[in-house]
């Protein structure tokens, strides 16, 4: 059997459930949103990753219509939404702070959009109950917000929102408010969710790992502008600038120049003046252009020996080691003073751990292992 | 013991301004009347002891209240005067309070002060200023004339409407206060979510900001209420001759008929009255406590 692959983007028939369409959003002289041309697909799950401040929320609150595009229009389903009010739109909203009315109930709160649609009395009910179950809060249906924990309160904010059937679900930074282990379950509850009803998810978030566990595309936003769009492993393998690479995970940067010496291969040179680093990459570099050579430290290699039949090979003396339990990241110090991070699973015991600080290691990788990235 | 004095001294403080004084009305109360100094004759003689008290004991004056008309009528035109000018009062502080509580943050501690200013000039100056304002040739009238609003001045002192004016002026911040509190803690994503449920501005307004600011309604409502009920200084100064208010009547038997036995027993009464609307103002704080926890 074969899983139909999920890929609306890739399909040139396909006709993105949101538009957005240079949009541009300026509070004052401060620009939040910057000339932003983005498409979403239906069913996707998609992220919104970003530091604070870079305008992901300001996008959330233009789908939900708590702001409205300075420039640009933004498309649901091919309908233009700057004239619609946020009560007459498609999409519910599940806010960080959760937003829960401590006025009502757990089941007045789920029933609360339903009953501004004067829907029947017993359909309200059924429904209500279907989200109950969905989240698993039926026992805690009469109880008063402020009566539940974290945890369920999230469930109970997921459940207001998911229960008048959006087109578009938002999610400001769902899980903010929760324990890494709590968030951790949540996130895979979330995408159980996603898959069970079929909504287009749009989530809010500046944790990364939060992103690339949940989202079927991440883009990531900096200074009001998308960076990059792309699946959790093409963002996380091929990032497309330096502040990509550097945002999404560990990595290392290594500046240098490019001199091609092959088809897609490359020698950098850098600033240690050490043997030239080979590199394969896909998109081309002038000779002598100046680069980055981004690299994560899990695929870099450390032995206690030179190896040999590898593309790069660097001595260093290990300055730190981070001991993360399962792994443990080794802050490589160079003869020229730059600092390589390498990391390498913990498979035996602490106390046989094969080097220690001070101890001078090889470092290796081969030469597809890094991306180079033009300045 | 250090945790017991420090309870100790508010119950002191009760004792000795509210308890002793309220058991000496209440004795003036069941005594009877005599034109002497003080106009009353003690019900209480030590000689001969407590069984003659209790043989001596009536209520006179308290069945006198029932047999007047004008008690019973001062009381329920005090309560209506109460009731009519609370609404009035929530109905002009609650717009006020809502300004202030959406106001941007760097205005709200001004904003408070123009309401707790008028408290920095005596209270019987700014009703006296009222009147200057309401009087036939008072500057309000003046100025309708002035504008050809009307040709001949209203009379607007002297009547319920002065009086009305004169509480909501002076009560006014007592309402805005509680309010602005409560809603000054309303988190404003509440309305966004009400108004992402599908809710219009004013539905949201009423099924989210009006039940989350409930608790500081009721207590502004009570802090109106509970002095209106026994107001003096407005009626008497503002209001006419047809004003009926169990404050002036009180003063009266007081100063003008030198009947103690019965004022007194006109002020237990409206204390008893007072109660029952204390009683649930605490109700509702403790409510409100219990909500919080």
């Amino acid at each position: 059997m074969t899983i139909p692959e999920f890929e609306p983007w890739n399909d040139p028939e396909a006709k993105p459930l949101i538009q957005f369409q240079n949009v541009t959003k300026r509070f004052g002289d401060f620009t939040a949103i910057d000339d932003l041309t983005i498409g979403i697909y239906e069913k996707e799950f998609f992220a919104l990753l970003g530091p604070s401040g870079c305008g992901k929320t300001t996008m959330m609150r233009m789908l939900a219509g708590f702001e409205t595009p300075t420039e640009g229009a933004i498309f649901l389903a091919g309908q233009d939404m700057a004239p619609v009010p946020p009560n007459k739109r498609a999409t519910n909203m599940m806010f960080q702070s959760y937003a829960l009315f401590p006025h009502l109930s757990i089941w007045e709160n789920i029933a609360f959009g339903l009953k501004r649609e004067k829907m029947p009395k017993a359909d309200i009910d059924d429904r209500v109950d279907e989200m109950l179950r969905l989240t698993r809060l039926e026992k805690f249906a009469s109880r008063k917000p402020h009566q539940i924990s974290g945890g369920q309160r999230q469930r109970v904010a997921l459940a207001r929102s998911l229960a008048k059937h959006p087109k578009l679900l938002l999610l400001d930074e769902p899980l903010g408010a929760l324990d890494k282990k709590l968030r951790q379950e949540t996130q895979f509850e979330l995408m159980d969710i996603q898959e069970k009803t079929g909504t287009t998810f749009v989530i809010v978030t500046h944790d990364q790992e939060e992103a690339m566990t949940v989202a079927s595309r991440v883009a990531v936003m900096d200074h009001g502008k998308i960076i990059q769009v792309a699946t959790p492993d093409r963002i996380y393998e091929t990032p497309n600038s330096v502040y990509v690479a550097d945002f999404i995970g560990e990595v290392n940067i290594i500046d240098g120049t490019a001199t091609p010496n092959g088809e897609d291969s490359y020698s950098v040179a850098w600033k240690d003046g050490q043997a030239p680093l080979n590199v394969k990459s896909p998109t081309s570099f002038s000779d002598g252009q100046s680069c980055h050579l981004a690299i994560r430290p899990e695929k870099v290699t450390i032995n206690a020996e030179k190896p040999t039949g590898v593309d790069n090979a660097v001595e260093g003396k290990i300055l730190d080691i981070a001991y993360l339990g399962n792994l443990s990241t080794y802050h490589v110090e160079l003869p020229s003073g730059a600092v390589i991070k390498a990391q390498s699973a913990n498979t035996r015991r602490i106390s046989r751990r094969a080097f220690t600080w001070e101890d001078t290691v090889w470092l290796s990788w081969t030469a597809t292992a890094g991306v180079l990235l033009a300045t | 013991m250090r945790r017991f004095s420090l309870i100790a001294v508010p119950y002191i403080w009760l004792l000795v301004l509210f308890l002793v004084p309220f058991v000496i009305v209440l004795k003036i109360s069941l005594s009877d009347y005599a034109i002497s100094i003080p106009p009353y004759i003690p019900q209480f003689d030590p000689d001969s002891g407590i069984g003659a008290l209790l043989a001596k004991l009536d209520f006179e004056n308290f069945v006198w209240l029932t047999e007047d008309d004008l008690y019973w009528k001062a009381y329920l035109s005090s309560l209506k005067i109460a009731v009519i000018s609370t609404f009035l009062t929530l109905l002009v502080g609650y717009p006020m309070a809502y300004a202030m509580a959406r106001a941007p943050q760097e205005w709200r501690a001004s904003l408070m002060m123009l309401v707790i200013l008028p408290f920095w000039t005596s209270f019987l100056i700014r009703v006296y200023a009222w009147m200057g304002i309401l009087s036939k040739e008072g500057f309000l009238n003046q100025f309708l004339i002035w504008t050809g609003v009307i040709s001949e001045p209203l009379t607007i002192l002297n009547t319920n409407t002065a009086v009305y004016i004169g509480i909501v002026y002076t009560y006014l911040p007592f309402m805005i206060l509680p309010i602005y509190a409560a809603l000054e803690r309303l988190d404003e994503s509440l309305i966004e979510a009400a108004e992402d449920l599908g809710c219009s501005r004013l539905t949201a307004f009423w099924l989210v900001t009006i039940p989350l600011s409930k608790t500081g309604i009721i207590a502004g409502c009570f802090l109106v209420f509970i002095p209106v009920l026994g107001e003096f200084v407005i009626p008497s100064l503002l209001g006419g001759s047809d004003t009926l208010m169990i404050g002036k009547v009180l003063w009266e038997e007081f100063f003008s008929n030198q009947d103690w036995p019965v004022a007194s027993a006109v002020a237990v009464v409206l204390l008893l009255l007072l109660i029952i609307p204390i009683v649930l103002f605490q109700r509702n704080q403790q409510k409100q406590e219990e909500a919080e926890q």
